[in-house]
Order: structure tokens, then sequence, then C-alpha cells
């Protein structure tokens, strides 16, 4: 190839890059006679915040790890930063940061240590990676803590050192494999501000996490991942209006009515679900769905109406018999 | 990744030390200890009898003098072997510390390959504090004692690549029990250390001829008493490279299998 031409095709190469930083066409992980992941087709633009959302063993750590250019990919197309992960994995990994699901820190090291150890990794200079050190330390609240040894930090401390730490590259893209999946509420939303600062900052997030709310707060666009396909695809908002209806009637009756009770009220809803403890009625207007019911003198023992949220979604998506 | 290995894998050897530097001190006693622990013992204690008995020594030689040099050999394996094991497992399994460094540039031959040269590290440090004692106990007669050093870095490393392949396929440390009590401490008690292996009933000692310690332990003592010439050296040299090579090629191939999957 010449030079010329060479130049060309590393410029579109950058241009598609720009706009796609994650490209996969027919993506497929297979495990022997298992296909963890089976032919997706994903794109994540610069700038956004993107989720894969799914039950445990959905394929979602899978696909990310074909990204993270870890695991090599089975069949299909991916290419990471406009560059080919079976070619340019060590290129691209340098310009990703990754927090694993399970912590990887060093243990017996401090925690400033951690990220001067990582830094290196990189290949960067080390008064370079001190500067960042601090700065990331001050950026995770871990400033105190530098000179502990990672043995003694909490889980949510460790979470946010696995972040720092992933930060140290000043990567494009982070991908965080359920970020906050074992953390008690308050580490999960100091987290969870610290990940909207650094989408406000123009890092590209991609995250597999199986928690509504998460996807919710953080994801601008996102995918549900049920048994090794994608399920469904869009905007929280859209994927609401999609696959549920705008609001919810929750109405409890006695254990035993509910079925009968399901076949009173069919026509008030688009769809009604029966649950061992409540029936649920999916409608654009909840209020007059309540109010039809209890019309019909009906006498629930409570009625709810609530927005649709992504887990009615979620489980209208995979279904509510437990995954192991 | 292709194009600069060797910078990339020196990435993994350099936090290895790093992680040394911090640590060292729970091993640094025992490294000490050892060899004054072993040539007092055997070297003074035993010795004196051997030497004063009609055979007046091995080969000649006094026995501490005999001893030592072979007990340098067995000590490089027995680093080689403790470095090999459960670090590996637990940058595996439990510190993850590879895992860690996969998502970085580094790609899993660099990942090897820098773990290697730091357990090569880690032998020379033991064979130099064991050569110190050694003279500290008048057992090195010539500077050509020196030469011991890279010869327990090969003997170290022969044992080391092979059973880094071996922890890289375990998915508990259970394996390593068997390994210390079924290979290596036999090795130690019948590779030649203490006695020369001709002593050995013939098929122990055709045996112990294909086991890497004993060309470690005949070329480092040949280098120590000067005794050996320059066509042994290079073929004892040769036979633990082999074991270096071909360790290290199935390590590769099972690094592959267990981290890049």
């Amino acid at each position: 190839m010449t030079e010329t031409a060479d130049q060309t095709r590393a410029g579109t190469v950058e241009e598609t890059a720009d706009r796609q930083l994650v490209h996969a066409r027919g993506l497929t992980k297979r495990f022997g006679e298992f296909t963890a992941v089976d032919a997706i087709d994903v794109d994540v633009r610069r700038g956004e915040a993107f989720g894969f959302l799914g039950p445990n063993g959905a394929g979602k750590s899978s696909t990310m790890r074909m990204i993270a250019c870890v695991s090599p990919v089975t069949a299909g197309t991916l290419r990471v930063l406009g560059r080919d992960p079976a070619t340019d994995g060590s290129w691209i990994r340098g310009r990703l940061g990754v927090v694993p699901q399970e912590d990887s820190l060093d243990l017996e090291l401090t925690v400033r240590e951690n990220l001067l150890v990582y830094g290196r990794y990189f290949g960067l200079p080390k008064p370079l990676i001190r500067e960042r050190a601090d700065e990331l330390l001050d950026f995770v609240q871990l400033g105190e803590k530098r000179d502990a040894k990672v043995e003694s930090l909490s889980g949510g401390m460790k979470r946010r050192l696995t972040i720092a730490r992933s930060l140290i590259n000043e990567p494009e893209v982070l991908l965080l494999d359920e970020p906050t999946t074992g953390l008690d509420p308050q580490a999960r939303h100091v987290l969870w501000d610290r990940l909207f600062r650094l989408k406000q900052q123009g890092v590209t997030l991609i995250l597999t996490t199986h928690y509504m709310d998460e996807a919710e707060q953080l994801c601008d666009r996102l995918v549900v991942m049920d048994k090794s396909k994608i399920v469904a695809e869009g905007s929280p908002a859209q994927l609401i209006g999609q696959w549920s209806t705008r609001e919810v009637v929750e109405a409890r009756f006695r254990p035993d009515e509910h079925e009968a009770m399901a076949a009173k009220v069919e026509d008030l809803a688009r769809r009604v679900e029966v649950l061992p403890d409540r029936l649920l009625l999916y409608t654009d207007d909840g209020d007059a769905a309540a109010a039809a019911i209890l019309e019909r003198g009906l006498h629930p023992a409570g009625v709810l109406v609530r927005r649709s949220t992504l887990e009615d979604v979620f489980l209208r998506l995979t279904g509510r018999t437990l995954v192991d | 990744m292709a194009a600069f290995p060797a910078p990339l894998a020196l990435r993994s050897f350099e936090y290895w030390l790093f992680q040394y530097k911090r640590t060292w001190r729970g091993s640094a006693v025992s490294t000490v200890l050892f060899p004054v622990l072993f040539l007092a013992s055997m070297g003074l204690g035993l010795g004196t009898l051997v030497d004063s008995s009609a055979s007046g020594g091995v080969d000649g030689q006094r026995y501490l003098v005999f001893l030592a040099p072979g007990l340098l050999a067995a000590t490089a394996m027995q680093t080689g072997v403790a470095e090999s094991t459960y670090p590996v497992m637990g940058a595996i399994k439990w510190i993850k510390t590879y895992h860690a460094m996969l998502a970085t540039p580094l790609g899993v031959l660099d990942v090897l390959v820098g773990h290697l040269l730091y357990i090569a590290a880690r032998v020379l440090l033991g064979a130099t504090v064991f050569l110190a004692v050694m003279a500290a106990f008048g057992a090195v007669d010539s500077p050509l004692g020196l030469l011991t050093l890279p010869a327990a870095v090969l003997t170290g490393m022969a044992f080391s690549a092979p059973v880094v392949a071996f922890a890289a396929v375990n998915e508990n440390d259970s394996g390593f029990a068997m390994l210390m009590r079924f290979v290596i401490t036999p090795l130690f008690l019948f590779g030649g250390v203490f006695y020369p292996v001709q002593q050995l009933p013939l098929v122990l000692e055709q045996l112990a001829y294909l086991t890497p310690l004993w060309h470690g332990v005949a070329l480092s003592r040949g280098l120590a008493l000067g005794t050996i010439s320059a066509a042994a050296v290079l073929g004892h040299a040769l036979y633990l490279c082999a074991w270096i090579a071909g360790g290290t090629w199935v390590a590769g191939r099972n690094y592959h299998r267990r981290l890049a999957v």
C-alpha cells in the first residue's frame, strides 16, 4: 500500500471513530458449544453514556470483555475507536479505561501506589503519574486515604479507587462492568455522582448493570440483553414508550381473588398482569383506570398509580423467571 | 504489540520489582537463614564426619566445599519453584494482577515474560546471598565461583518456566503440595546435592541425569571447584536452556487459554 493510500485509510478510520467509538455487527462469542453473545449489533457514539442491561448470564460481561480487547471475538465485526481488536488490541487498550466487575487492586500496596504502578503499564512518565494520581484521588474523594493499604478500604472505597485507576491514562472511553454491585446506597450515589461528572467532561461511558435505577440515572441509550441477544434498544424514555405504558396501576385484592378480578378489569388497561400479591394494569391514564375499578364496585385493599419504569420494560422483555 | 514486545514486558517486570521492594522483609530472614543453617549443620557438622572417614571428603574435596555449590543450585530450584506457584495463581485468581495488566497495553506474553524476568531476578538475588554466606563459611576457593550465579539463574528458571506453565492451569493450590512432595523434595534428596549420584542404584542414577537439578548441580559445582570443561559447561547450560524454552512455550500457550478467553 502506498503512503498516500495509507493516510487516506487512516483518515477515514479516524473520522468513523470520531462518531462511533464502538461499532459491532454480528458480534459473537462462543465458549465451546455455548454461545455467550449471539450476533449482536451495537454502536456507541462519542460522549454518550451507553448501557448494557440484562439479567445475569445474558452476555453483558462477555460483550464488555470483547470491547475491552481482552477476549477474542469468535465471529462478526468489532471496531473500537475505529480499529480492530484482533490486530490493534494494545493500541486500543492504551486509550480505554476499564473498571472490571471484580476488583483487581493490589492489596499489599497503598492507595496511591496502586495508581503509580498502574500508570506505568501505560508507559507514562513517573512525575506525570504522581500528578494525576493526586488529582484523581481527590476526584474520587480518597485524598485522605492515599497512604492507607488497600486491604483496609471498604467496598465502596475500593470501587472508587478502581475508577481513579482506570482514569490514569485519561481514557476516551470508560468501560464499567457492574460498577455498583454490592455497594450500599450511599456508596452507589457517590459513585453515580462521579460518573455523571466524567460524562460531563466528555468521557464516553459504557456500562453493564442489572439495576434499573442505575440505567435510568446514567444512560443516554441502552440495549437490553437476554439469552445472548439484544432484545430492545433505545433511550430509557423510548424503551418505556415502546415496551410499556406511561403509567401502571397496582391493585391489591385478596390473594385468592386476583385471577377473577383480572377478568373483570381486563378492558380497563392495555395489558393486565397477575402477580401473587397484586394486579398490574398497564395504561396511559392510571387515574382513570383506578377510578373505573372503584366505580365497578370492586373493593381493592389498595390502589397505587405510578409512572412506568425501566423495570417494567425489563421484566416484560426478560420475564419474571429467575435466571441462575 | 508485536513491534515492541520487550518494552511492554519490562513494564510487567517493573511491577513485580516494585511490589518486592514493598514486601521483601517477609522473605529476607529465610533467604539468609537457610544457607547458614544448612552449611553449618550439613557442611560443618556432617562434613567433619565425612572428612575424617576413610574417604577423606568427597572426590578429594572437603565435604563443605563439595556440598555448598550443590546446595546453591538446589536453593535456586526452590526459589524458582516457590515464585512460580502461589504468586502465579494469585495473579490469575486471587489478586488478579494479570487481569489488571491485561486491561492496559500489555498482552498475555508481556505479562508472562515480565513475570519470568522478575523470577530470574529473585533467583539471582537469593543465589547472591547464598554465595556470600558460602564465602563467609570459607567454601569459595576461587573468583570463578562468581560464575555459579548465572548457573543458579539457569537452574532456577529451568524449574520456574515449567512450574509457571503448571500453575496457570491449576484451579486450586492442592497441586502445589503434590509438586513439592513428589517432585521437588525427591530431587533435593536424590539430585546429587548431598552426594554424587553414582552412589545411587543404577536406575536412580540414570534417572538423576535426566533432571534439570542434576545438571544445575554439576554446573554449579564444576564452576565453583574449577574442575569443569568448557564442553561440559555448554552441555549443562544447553540442557537447562531447553527446559526454560520448553517451559516458556507451554506457559505461553496456557496463559493464552486461561487469560484470553
